[in-house]
């Protein structure tokens, strides 16, 4: 533990003591700190470069049952008391909920593993380094083509935080981590006045691990490039396969629907189907906050207890739904260990790194094996129900014919029932990275609707 | 936090952080210490609350301040920027030199001293519902709750959230102006999930602006409750969409969205003055059909997205955008005025001091037309009328635009049929106003529970429209 961390225990102490001497049963305390920078460039010209550092600090107090959470950014020792006083005051207004409160003493982690979530060097970063990254990256791609006429710029974003949490049931925990990000935007122009945009970008906790910044413009050149020209296509029922970062998406959806929030307020389709068939047995999903350096990482959750991997769905069979403590108590179960939790709100069953395992065909043989067909490079929009299932999208990508890339397509839309889109899966690349905390390889599904012209 | 029941101002004489004229300019000389074109500060004490009622019990009660300054020094194209949560002047200096370091041209600039600007009280609210009695809003969400149970016993899940803020903010610019603001903000919700047999579906509904609980002589509680309630058995039973191009006629108020997505956006002056979008260099073009006048009104009373000054302490306006199909102009910050060499027109909006402002929208309107709504309806033979929506986005270079429905029915001969799942619009912003052909008389403002991302940032805006007719757009069902 670092000399930082001290400082974050002692200051969430302070508030801890006040909290319970104010007459709660029990008390959280989140407190989060942390420098952050930012550079922008866009045409070869320095655009925005910021740098601060921050502070926060949330309570939960609970008082027979009532839960009052407040959040301030004031440390002076006054004002904790006061604030902590307050919260506790507060509590008097909710009604009780006998479900709710902190875990069981007796399963809160008493050690966790270090999984390499700082680095030394992303902490070091300074202006000069990170505008320099912004500046080779969209260089590059500027270069790559002169159909690159212009940019939406380039930002190399750092971040080094400490997270500590102290409970009253005796819980104290802080660990560091640390992120650098960089993403390009180019633009080109097509026909009938249209621009085209591609973005690219890398973010990871290890400076040495990022993708070079040539590495990222020039990806984001090819893809603005391969945009040009994009149609319509007429509507049509065929398979389409969804890129990493679109697959990514279509997980999002999937864990609202795997949560333990989501069904005990009976808002998820899962409801009746643990135990039972829910995708096609190339699907597997894990929640895994125990991945080394992996952007979801995380030594305990957000109410101290110790992190485990959690099997959501074992070759299409959906296993059980992920818990905090109160989701759980609501479903009549133990905690799954996955609570997240801001400093301005009550815990929530949250994702770690949530993924779909790798499968063992390359992506591009995943291609070749599709005569025609839709391949889904981004989707937008928010048409998903996680009551009903319905998921409709906004698409973007390129045809497939042949097994091979024809066109550029924009302005479709990809429908399905979400229950056919996860038993339609019928092929899983092996290119999972966990580059989000929420990841997928390519994949798959064998047929969808597509709405366009 | 302090939880300060007291609604004195943060910022002003006697206040607890008081913030002096003297003070702004002395911070000012040392953001342009190392040169720069211009320089500001905004200070910003945000208090929020929240009630929620889950399962007809109120679970939780919530409290937050959020205090600091945000400096920004701008020298042509460059911006510097930093902030302090400390509002000691020698944390406030240190990140004003921070700020500065963007600056190269090695002589300090010199700034005017600040005088205190007048501004418009276009929200004004006896008592912000921060500081109304907690029993009364308690009793609130209770209402709310049992309406919503009363509608219909097939109403399983109720959810019921009250929301509620106080946003003190102060503005000194090195142009000499000094300006603050008081914004009020609330919003009330309700979402459920009904279930009969193994059928489930969900319902909102919500409403709320720049106001306290006066809000509820309009709208009761019961009210909100019971239109959740509604929905969602509206769409119990509704079919799969179909898939293709399609009239669709929009309802008025909710609507907006489309055109807060698929026109807003791209008249953000930031996309044109960078030839982004799609409308860069269109000033005078033809890009609706001549029924359609768009326009951004900050001035709107007690209205989600009004400013009486914008984060930049630029007044409010009314700003023509798109007049009978023909771009006019766009949305200015203080940044893409000065770069285009054009007025400033309020929009510069950021959420927090801890982050820099962007052109945005506040409250961003269809201009109503003198068709009869039932006339409209009557014109389509088969298409889809859109009444509720959860969201929409917008790809700013291309135009593309989604906008997913909540709640939809399917148009028969005229007439309103089946109700449809899962319906999301596609389309281009720059094509889908020039195939508006018919706007109704009927212009309705949205019910005030917006929310608009950009940058990473939100903020709280309005929309809203007539019923409105497009020609055709593509509709995403299932049913190819």
């Amino acid at each position: 533990m670092t000399a930082a961390d001290n400082g974050l225990l002692s200051v969430a102490s302070i508030v801890l003591d006040r909290a319970m001497a104010s007459g709660a049963d029990s008390a959280e305390v989140l407190v989060r700190t942390g420098r952050e920078l930012s550079a922008k460039v866009r045409l070869g010209v320095p655009e925005l470069l910021e740098q601060a550092s921050h502070r926060a600090l949330g309570l939960r107090v609970l008082r027979g049952g009532r839960q009052a959470i407040c959040h301030t950014s004031d440390f002076s020792e006054p004002a904790l008391v006061a604030f902590a006083e307050e919260t506790a005051r507060l509590a008097r207004l909710a009604e009780p909920d006998p479900d709710a409160g902190p875990p069981d003493p007796g399963i809160l982690a008493t050690a966790w593993p270090d999984l390499g979530l700082f680095d030394e060097a992303v902490a070091a970063l300074g202006p000069e380094q990170a505008m320099e990254m912004a500046f080779g990256a969209e260089g590059a791609a500027r270069d790559y083509d002169p159909r690159i006429t212009n940019s939406e710029g380039a930002t190399c974003s750092v971040s080094a935080g400490q997270r500590a949490l102290v409970t009253s049931g005796g819980f104290a925990g802080a660990f560091s981590g640390t992120s650098v990000s960089l993403e390009v935007e180019a633009v080109a122009d097509d026909e009938g006045g249209k621009k085209r945009n591609g973005s690219w970008w890398d973010s990871r906790r290890r400076l040495g691990a990022l993708a070079s910044p040539e590495a990222i413009g020039k990806e984001a050149a090819r893809r603005t490039l391969a945009q040009l020209g994009a149609k319509k296509i007429p509507s049509c029922k065929v398979p389409v396969v969804f890129s990493p970062e679109a697959g990514a998406q279509v997980l999002r959806s999937l864990f609202g629907l795997v949560s333990g929030d989501a069904a005990f307020r009976r808002a998820t389709f899962f409801l009746e189907q643990e135990g039972r068939i829910v995708a096609s047995p190339l699907c597997t999903v894990l929640d895994d906050p125990l991945i080394e350096g992996a952007p979801g990482s995380r030594p305990f959750d957000g109410e101290g207890l110790p992190s485990r991997r959690n099997l959501l769905v074992d070759r299409g069979t959906f296993t059980g739904f992920l818990c905090d403590t109160y989701a759980g108590r609501r479903l009549g179960r133990p905690s799954t260990a996955s609570a997240g939790r801001g400093v301005g709100s009550a815990p929530a069953v949250s994702p770690s790194n949530f993924f779909l395992a790798r499968g063992d065909t390359p992506p591009e043989a995943l291609l070749r094996d599709t005569p025609e067909g839709l391949y889904v490079e981004q989707l937008m929009g928010f048409g998903w129900n996680p009551v009903t299932g319905d998921f409709s999208k906004g698409a973007e990508g390129f045809w497939i014919e042949g097994g091979e890339r024809a066109f550029p397509v924009s302005e479709v839309t990809i429908s399905a029932r979400f229950e056919d889109l996860l038993m339609g899966i019928d092929a899983v690349g092996d290119d999972l990275d966990h580059k989000s905390a929420i990841a997928s390889p390519t994949f798959r599904v064998s047929r969808m609707t597509v709405a366009g012209s | 936090m302090s939880i300060d029941n007291a609604r004195c101002p943060a910022f002003g004489p006697g206040g607890p952080h008081e913030v002096s004229a003297q003070l702004c300019d002395s911070l000012l000389g040392e953001a342009l210490s190392r040169g720069g074109d211009w320089a500001d500060l905004f200070f910003e004490h945000s208090r929020s609350g929240s009630f929620s009622m889950e399962d007809g019990r109120v679970r939780s009660v919530g409290r937050g301040v959020g205090l600091g300054v945000g400096i920004r020094v701008v020298q042509g194209e460059s911006t510097g920027f930093a902030y302090s949560q400390d509002l000691d002047e020698a944390a406030m200096r240190a990140a004003a030199r921070t700020a500065a370091s963007i600056a190269k041209a090695g002589g300090a600039t010199r700034s005017s001293p600040v005088e205190e600007a007048r501004r418009p009280d276009r929200y004004p609210v006896e008592t912000p519902t921060l500081f109304a009695e907690d029993e009364l809003r308690l009793g609130l969400l209770g209402r709310a709750d049992a309406a919503a149970r009363a509608a219909d016993p097939a109403v399983a899940k109720v959810q019921v959230s009250l929301v509620e803020g106080l946003r003190q903010i102060l503005v000194a610019t090195s142009d000499g102006i000094l300006s603050r603001d008081e914004q009020p903000l609330f919003r009330f919700h309700v979402s459920l999930v009904a279930e009969r047999g193994t059928k489930r579906q969900t319902g909102s509904a919500g409403g709320g602006g720049r106001m306290g609980l006066e809000f509820f002589e309009a709208r009761t509680p019961e009210a909100v409750g019971a239109e959740a309630a509604r929905v969602a058995l509206a769409m119990m039973d509704a079919r799969e969409a179909p898939a293709g191009e399609l009239p669709v006629v929009l309802a008025p108020g909710d609507s907006g969205i489309l055109l807060h997505e698929a026109e807003g956006h791209g008249l953000e002056a930031d996309f044109n003055r960078k030839g982004t979008s799609n409308y860069s260099g269109r000033v005078g073009q033809r890009v609706a059909s001549s029924l359609c006048t768009v326009v951004d009104d900050g001035a709107v009373p007690h209205a989600r997205g009004t400013l009486n000054i914008d984060d930049e302490g630029t007044v409010g306006q009314r700003t023509l955008l798109i007049e009978k199909g023909i771009l006019v102009g766009y949305l200015h910050d203080r940044l893409s005025a000065r770069q285009m060499g054009l007025g400033r027109t309020g929009n510069g909006r950021r959420e927090d001091f801890t982050v820099t402002p962007y052109p945005r929208m506040t409250n961003t309107y269809l201009v109503g037309g003198d068709h009869d709504p039932e006339e409209i309806l009557r014109s389509v033979k088969r298409g889809i009328f859109a009444r509720r929506f959860s969201g929409g986005q917008v790809n700013i270079s291309n135009g593309d635009f989604v906008f997913s429905l909540t709640e939809a029915y399917l148009i028969e001969e005229g007439r309103l049929t089946a109700p449809l799942r899962g319906v999301n619009l596609i389309g281009n912003g720059p094509e889908v106003l020039t195939r508006v052909s018919l706007l109704g008389s009927d212009f309705l403002a949205a019910d005030g529970v917006w929310t608009c991302g950009k940058e990473g940032q939100s903020v709280p805006v309005g929309v809203g429209t007539p019923t409105v007719k497009i020609d055709a757009i593509t509709v995403g069902g299932t049913e190819a």
